[in-house]
């Protein structure tokens, strides 16, 4: 597991941020918040099929009392479109962090048409974005994030640029 | 519905009216549509959180809820087609296994909002099997009233996650308008629960 020090750093923020529901489609970019997610008796780790879904585990985790976060993949934003209107009708509070791909060092093309749309999509469906592409800003971006969401009620998307999570090591014929 | 168009079909009113009289403290999120009518038809409660759309998000609705309130029973009153689109949630609920969520669906094998087209489970589509095939071990199916009285004891002993389809008939009773106002749901249903706004 690729254990840098930015993503022990998005756990870190998500845990003293009073965070208590970590929704996920699993990516590599979010593997050390899952794994710690999972072993921490005071979050409960969801794991999704698609991330439309987490978008209504967040919102009714708000209902509930708890704060909650969707770790997706950029990829993901895609399915989550018309989930994304129970944020603008209710004004849940809302904090999802993505991981790019489809824009820095692809081997991949078809990462690139979600990639390319993922920040105008999530704008589009009246989400306000911030974006990290170096370690050292992950933390106080995500933590000015929470704050927007939970003491605010916006609905925060973070990208997390795929510079930070690097090349991916394919190992091909 | 499928298998099954034999069995007797429950007025869904009824059912509803004598499901929400059996569970007066339970947390209940309803899925758009004839659902919500129904909820609402059987008497307005802070604690219902009524769903005009997000197709789907029913029961992801009532994971995170039953998760952040693990010592209230939860229901997620839905319909065939909701259940369907929103089919994969029904794995996170098998995964996560929370004991206080309790899914109901009320099942008339057909799209009731939009013209009575037949769903999948008029053609083919068990969602019983569905729900035990995504690991929801506790599963029933409801053909009378008085079996309203079983799922209501296993919706207040929180020793689910339960799943219940439940036949209904393939009718469209005077539509019950809910308050349309999420904002206001949302307040109203966590005032209910002592949380304050943000």
């Amino acid at each position: 597991m690729v254990e840098d020090a930015w993503q022990k750093e998005v756990f870190d923020v998500l845990k003293q941020g009073g965070v208590r529901q970590i929704a996920f489609v699993p990516d590599a970019g979010h593997a050390y918040a899952i794994n710690e997610a999972e072993h921490d008796p005071d979050i409960a780790a969801i794991l999704l099929t698609s991330e439309q879904e987490g978008v209504g585990v967040v919102c009714g985790a708000w209902l509930g009392g708890q704060r909650a976060v969707l770790l997706m993949q950029s990829s993901g934003v895609g399915n989550c479109i018309n989930m994304f209107s129970l944020l603008e009708n209710c004004r849940f509070p809302f904090l999802t962090l993505v991981t790019m791909r489809g824009e820095y060092a692809e081997f991949n093309p078809w990462q690139s048409p979600m990639g390319r749309r993922t920040q105008a999509a999530l704008e589009l469906m009246g989400i306000r974005v911030y974006r990290a592409d170096q370690a050292g800003e992950v933390g106080e971006v995500i933590r000015a994030a929470a704050d927007s969401a939970f003491l605010a009620g916006e609905q925060v998307a973070v990208l997390l640029g795929q510079r930070l999570i690097g090349r991916k090591n394919w190992k091909g014929n | 519905m499928s298998a099954l168009s034999a069995a007797p079909a429950l007025d869904r009113r009824a059912f509803v009216a004598a499901l929400v009289a059996g569970v007066p403290e339970a947390l209940i999120v309803s899925g758009l549509g004839s659902p919500s009518y129904d909820l609402f038809a059987a008497g307005d409660r802070e604690l219902n959180f009524y769903l005009w759309g997000a197709m789907g998000a029913a029961v992801p609705i009532g994971l995170g809820l039953a998760l952040a309130q693990p010592d209230r029973s939860v229901v997620v009153l839905t319909g065939d087609g909701e259940q369907l689109m929103g089919v994969g949630s029904l794995a996170a609920v098998g995964a996560r296994r929370p004991g206080n969520l309790s899914i109901v669906v009320l099942d008339n094998g057909h799209y009731g909002e939009t013209g009575m087209q037949p769903s999948h489970t008029s053609l083919g589509t068990d969602l019983v099997a569905v729900a035990r095939g995504f690991g929801i071990a506790d599963t029933l199916r409801v053909t009378t009233v008085p079996a309203v009285a079983g799922l209501r004891d296993r919706i207040l002993a929180r020793s689910g996650p339960t799943f219940a389809q439940v036949l209904i008939r393939a009718d469209d009773p005077p539509r019950t308008f809910p308050p349309r106002d999420g904002v206001h749901l949302k307040n109203r249903f966590r005032g209910a629960l002592g949380l304050l706004p943000f």
